[in-house]
């Protein structure tokens, strides 16, 4: 006999209800506006590629990726509680996934980016029931591990240039869907309009992971999932399968986390195993811009992604006192703003563009 | 149609290494009964609570609710199934408002719609007192909230079978007496109460019958004022010989 069989008595079945008394909001006036000037600036951003330079265009495509990157892992650890430093994994395995669809199967980059991320996903669900029987601290570190035994599994791939990498010849890339429209459209060579085309899916990545998360967070199971991470027991008893929520946030986002990889390395060309499953460079930036630009807000890896931007564009020419900088001002912060930029701004100034906490008033 | 008893417990027997927690328990909980559970510190009264909501499972025994066996059910299946419950330590939702711990509660446990939920979560926070701060974060609130809290959660999943545990301590008289009127109040609409506590007066304002917990092993059980006056609870909290 299961469950469902049991008979529900009479004070559990629904009752007529009455006249609603009490109703639920969730946006604010300023969030209805933050709304109409968020596609203002999509628009405006999708237009850029008509005037900006090469150069910005790909500063951009390193802004949108990581911007993308930072939400994930803010959805993951933020909201979900699963502080993994392991999302290297999934950008190597998604540009990986990419590079043997481009050079084994021949498949048009552009088909092979959705591909790549379902790899991606497919692995992370095979990962996930090993990783969660850990928790916390020893969940990070395990998701590490699992990262670096994923390249060094990759680095074992002769026919993807092993542990040196390998390239993409121009020429390989030249045949990619959509192209030519974009050379014919704005007039470019075939490599910087390889850019432009990264640059337009990477802005559409990025608008929809940002919404997908905000969605998420504003529906039932972003709740659940809140609940699930702030007392996991407890949202046991109330009757959440937080194992379940847990499971499948992991799978999403490895999912987008290696779409993520395989565009960065479609325009980069370019491909080695350090490079594509560098912690430095897909975690730990990541969790510089979350934490900086203030964690468990949409908002706060937008600011987080451009204060990096600046600084990297602004101390790169300092060499490694450039990696100083950063470290400093990311100890100051968490000492001084525990939630980041945009949480302090939020804070004094009761702001906030991505409203998520749901309000209870009376109707009348 | 209705079970006479709507949670039975069939030698129940849960170990830590050497320590028993509970050793063989039968305890029955009829239809719509309320029943008190007393015992010294450590005698395994939240253990056995755990053991009901499958936060633990025994080494023996069975768990059955409503004639189903429920022992391999996972806690969260549990409370869909109507076993709704209160943490002695309160164990809220931090970051989520009073409301939204409500909500939740309600739509996963309670099963119910957005909109049923809503209404729901509105009148079990003006049932416990907690209306005016439906807004603020649950991680902000002092101790008597959210005590409060718990059993507002609790009786968000809309259960039968209530399980509350030390609700009653550290209020004062007449916080205790308001207290004492919600819970005659959930149990008038036919909700089943097995409630833990120290402040005995007001467990005896409620309860129809009281057992008594030691070692993991109930050593009494009747009706409330003869178990008090009983040679075991005597010797339990007396220290009179047996």
């Amino acid at each position: 006999m299961s469950v469902e069989s049991i008979p529900i008595p009479a004070s559990r079945e629904d009752r007529s209800l009455e006249v609603p008394v009490w109703q639920m909001r969730v946006g604010t006036r300023l969030s209805r506006i933050a709304a109409v000037i968020g596609v203002v600036v999509v628009l405006a951003l999708a237009a850029l590629p008509a005037i900006a330079s090469r150069n910005l265009i790909q500063d951009l495509i390193f802004v949108l990726t990581m911007l993308t990157l930072a939400q994930l892992w803010n959805a993951l650890a933020g909201w979900g509680g699963l502080v993994s430093v392991g999302q290297q994994a999934f950008v190597g395995l998604g540009a990986y996934a990419l590079f043997a669809g481009i050079v084994m199967l021949g498949l048009d980059p552009v088909v092979a980016i959705p591909l790549a991320g379902l790899f991606a996903a497919l692995i992370a669900a095979v990962l996930g029931p090993l990783l969660f029987r850990l928790e916390g601290p020893y969940f990070a570190i395990g998701s590490w591990v699992a990262a670096e035994a994923l390249r060094l599994i990759c680095a074992q791939f002769k026919s993807l240039g092993g542990g040196t990498g390998m390239s993409i010849s121009p020429g390989e890339l030249s045949q990619m869907v959509g192209l030519k429209t974009v050379q014919a459209l704005l007039g470019l060579r075939p490599a910087a309009a390889r850019d432009v085309l990264v640059y337009w899916l990477a802005l559409a990545l990025a608008v929809l992971v940002t919404l997908g998360i905000y969605a998420f967070m504003r529906s039932r199971m972003g709740l659940a999932l809140a609940a699930s991470r702030d007392n996991a027991a407890a949202a046991r008893s109330v009757g959440v399968r937080t194992a379940r929520i847990r499971h499948a946030l992991w799978i999403a986002v490895a999912f987008a986390t290696g779409m993520v990889g395989a565009m960065v390395y479609l325009q980069k060309a370019r491909i080695s195993p350090d490079a594509a499953f560098s912690v430095t460079d897909w975690t730990a930036y990541v969790i510089f811009i979350v934490v900086i630009g203030g964690v468990r807000t949409i908002e706060g890896p937008m600011v987080g992604v451009l204060l990096l931007w600046g600084l990297v564009t602004y101390l790169a020419q300092y060499g490694s006192l450039y990696l100083v900088v950063l470290g400093s001002l990311a100890i100051l912060i968490m000492l001084f703003m525990p939630k980041g930029v945009w949480g302090e701004v939020a804070r004094r100034r009761h702001v906030q563009l991505f409203p998520t906490q749901r309000w209870l008033a009376r109707s009348r | 149609m209705r079970w006479a008893n709507m949670l039975e417990l069939r030698a129940i027997s849960k170990t830590f290494g050497a320590i028993v927690v509970a050793d063989a328990i039968d305890l029955t909980l009829a239809s719509g009964e309320a029943l008190g559970v007393i015992g010294p510190n450590g005698a395994g009264k939240s253990t056995l609570f755990n053991l009901i909501t499958g936060l633990l499972r025994p080494n023996s025994g069975r768990i059955v609710l409503d004639g189903v066996d429920i022992t391999n059910l996972s806690p969260e299946a549990r409370c869909r199934a109507g076993i709704g419950r209160s943490f002695q330590i309160p164990q809220p939702f931090d970051h989520l408002s009073v409301f939204e711990n409500l909500a939740v509660a309600a739509l996963f446990g309670g099963g119910l719609s957005e909109a049923d939920a809503i209404q729901h979560c509105g009148r079990m926070l003006d049932l416990t007192g907690l209306e005016a701060k439906a807004n603020r974060l649950a991680g902000s609130l002092p101790l008597l909230d959210r005590k409060r809290l718990e059993l507002a959660r609790a009786l968000a999943t809309r259960p039968r079978t209530l399980l509350l545990d030390e609700i009653a301590g550290g209020l004062t008289e007449a916080e205790c007496h308001e207290l004492v009127e919600t819970i005659r109040t959930i149990h008038a609409e036919g909700v089943g109460i097995i409630w833990i506590e120290h402040v005995v007066h007001a467990l005896l304002a409620v309860v129809q019958r009281l057992v008594v917990l030691n070692f993991g092993k109930v050593v009494a059980q009747g009706v409330p004022g003869e178990v008090m006056r009983s040679r075991e609870v005597e010797t339990i909290y007396m220290g009179v010989p047996a």
